[in-house]
């Protein structure tokens, strides 16, 4: 079997980056590094052989973009063309929003906390009075590590914030998400999702309600099968599968609850408590993808030689 | 995969003028502090070793 290609999509090589291309190289891939700001892709026309060579031939992209917009609309063409991302564009359209995330998980009955959207102040006001209560959550749809979420104690908070969104916040603060707070232990509990199975989990530990490692919570092995694994891989596959990182918040009267998922995942920090070899599985999968895309391929073309 | 070959050569900081040494097997794109004033630098360039102030925070930034 010959050797796969990956296209490795980055243009901010952090430490993750570099843990995935040398497990690529231990895997024996070839691996072409794809800055996103080097590239301009035609889309008048969809030109499949511009765009394989902008990907150096890969037979399958690994998408570590480190910016929703534009791993969403490099998803789109590629969606288009039919090349193999991970993850596909619509994993990063359903996790890069967090009420598209809401609504996926929703539908695919995965437990999560009471949750709604609204579009002015008053209805938020109004839902927070006599449905959600205090303290509750409001984070911006579209955003990550913690940033711009509040906890809202009471009325004057949330008037507060509301008013600091409309005024300050860009269009996608005008819809108001919001979740009822929930009283976790201390900690939140993340499981690294690859494919098909949950490969590890960590709880994220803090004294701040905010968890979030960027924001200084601490990790530690989780177990990442029972409960925790059910519904992380419940999750992942509502938002179409690939490799996630699914956070989940233990409610002590709800069990665990999904707060969010996450298509373009860190593991830096949890790669020494698991004691997995996030990267390693995570390269794994997407060559075992490219291979597959590859084998379709050559099929297809086999059968229009057959023709 | 191509590794590039470190380079042995310093570059400077664009902040603080500092020199900055290249870490274990550099790549474009990577993200170092500077050891001086800890402005965040990408490293732009691997022969002669070369680094720029890193792109800023963005709003969609993130996981």
């Amino acid at each position: 079997m010959s050797t796969s290609t990956i296209a490795l999509v980055a243009s901010r090589i952090r430490v993750e980056e570099k843990l995935l291309l040398e497990s690529y190289a231990a895997l024996g891939a070839n691996v072409v590094r794809v800055d996103e700001r080097d590239i301009a892709l035609c889309i008048d026309r969809l030109d499949v052989n511009a765009l394989n060579a902008a990907l150096g031939g890969a037979d399958a992209v690994h998408d570590r973009g480190i910016a929703f917009g534009t791993s969403l609309h490099l998803g789109c063409v590629l969606d288009a063309a039919g090349v193999v991302c991970v993850n596909s564009e619509r994993v990063v359209r359903t996790c890069g929003d967090k009420a598209r995330t809401t609504i996926a998980l929703a539908a695919a009955g995965v437990p999560q906390p009471p949750t709604r959207l609204c579009f002015s102040t008053e209805q938020a006001l109004a839902v927070l009075d006599n449905e959600l209560g205090y303290p509750a959550v409001v984070k911006p749809v579209v955003g990550s590590w913690g940033r711009l979420v509040a906890r809202l104690n009471d009325r004057h908070a949330a008037e507060a914030v509301f008013e600091d969104r409309e005024t300050l916040g860009d269009w996608t603060h005008r819809s108001i998400y919001l979740q009822r707070y929930v009283a976790k232990p201390g900690r939140d509990v993340r499981v690294f999702v690859v494919g098909d199975e949950p490969i590890a989990a960590v709880f994220r530990t803090s004294e701040h309600w905010i968890t979030n490692t960027a924001r200084g919570g601490r990790t530690s092995r989780a177990p990442h099968d029972g409960v925790f694994g059910d519904v992380a891989l419940a999750a992942a596959r509502a938002v179409g599968g690939g490799i996630v990182a699914v956070d989940v918040v233990e409610d002590p009267h709800e069990g665990p609850l999904v707060l969010e998922v996450n298509h373009g995942m860190e593991f830096r920090n949890s790669i020494e408590p698991t004691g997995v070899d996030i990267p390693g599985a995570m390269a794994a999968f997407v060559l075992r993808c490219a291979r597959a895309a590859r084998e379709r391929r050559e099929e297809a073309l086999c059968i229009g030689v057959e023709q | 995969m191509t590794m590039t070959p470190a380079s042995t050569t310093t570059a400077t900081c664009p902040e603080c003028d500092a020199a900055v040494a290249p870490p274990a097997d550099p790549v474009c794109g990577e993200i170092l502090a500077c050891p001086s004033c800890g402005a965040e630098l990408e490293v732009t360039g691997i022969t002669p070793f070369a680094v720029a102030v890193a792109p800023e925070l963005s709003e969609d930034w993130g996981e």
